[in-house]
């Protein structure tokens, strides 16, 4: 967990507030713009987003490199492979 | 092949208008082929402008259209046509009008919002939509 909390992030994305599906689909939007292997976090306070992101983010080949319970949001930690 | 979705959406109320444009946007997301038939009421919802001040829902929850209204207002909740642009900006997503309904209401494709493909028959729609998913709304 430490090591997650740490690891260097090249762009995140702030979605709390934002509901269902909008934190996936600012996760997809920002990860056109991230470079090949860069790291994307986005921060989310939607529930669905919990199976969502994790489910997009393998359906769409990149990496689900973690999630942190974060006090009332998730931040979930993508990094990009393709 | 691609896994496809097809929506038939009869119902021009803000509240199922909502969960077709959601269920567009979580299928387009995962990679799935939609395609939304827009039929009667539902049709009637994207002539130009419509979406602006439709504020209809249900008949068995209209007292509640109020209070959904307002509280999408302010949570932020973003529109049924912005969650359709949103698919479609994402995904593999086509919108097609029924022609029955467009004869019916002396309607031309220009006079829908522009969001909308083109006009389609029943018979090719539903020849599309053997493969894999049909959801009526």
């Amino acid at each position: 967990m430490s090591e997650l909390s740490t690891m260097p992030i090249n762009k995140e994305i702030d979605a709390r507030g934002s509901f269902c599906p909008g934190p996936l689909m600012e996760l997809i939007r920002g990860i056109k713009s991230l470079p090949v292997n860069g790291v994307l976090a986005v921060l989310s306070s939607d529930l669905g987003s919990i199976r969502d992101i994790p489910a997009w983010v393998g359906k769409a080949k990149h990496e689900m490199v973690g999630t942190i319970q974060e006090q009332g949001y998730t931040r979930f930690i993508v990094r990009k492979l393709h | 092949m691609q896994e496809r979705m097809s929506i038939i959406v009869f119902s021009g109320t803000v509240d199922t208008l909502l969960a077709a444009s959601i269920l567009t946007t979580g299928a387009a997301a995962m990679g799935m082929e939609v395609e939304v038939f827009l039929t009667t009421w539902g049709l009637e919802a994207f002539r130009k402008g419509n979406y602006q001040t439709n504020m209809k829902v249900s008949k068995d929850y209209e007292e509640y259209a109020s209070i959904m209204m307002e509280q999408m207002r302010k949570k932020k909740v973003p529109s049924w046509m912005e969650n359709f642009q949103g698919a479609r900006e994402i995904g593999d997503v086509k919108i097609y009008a029924c022609s029955m309904t467009m004869e019916l209401f002396d309607m031309k494709l220009d006079d829908l919002e522009s969001i909308v493909d083109d006009v389609t028959g029943v018979a090719s729609f539903v020849e599309r939509a053997k493969e894999g998913t049909t959801l009526f709304i």
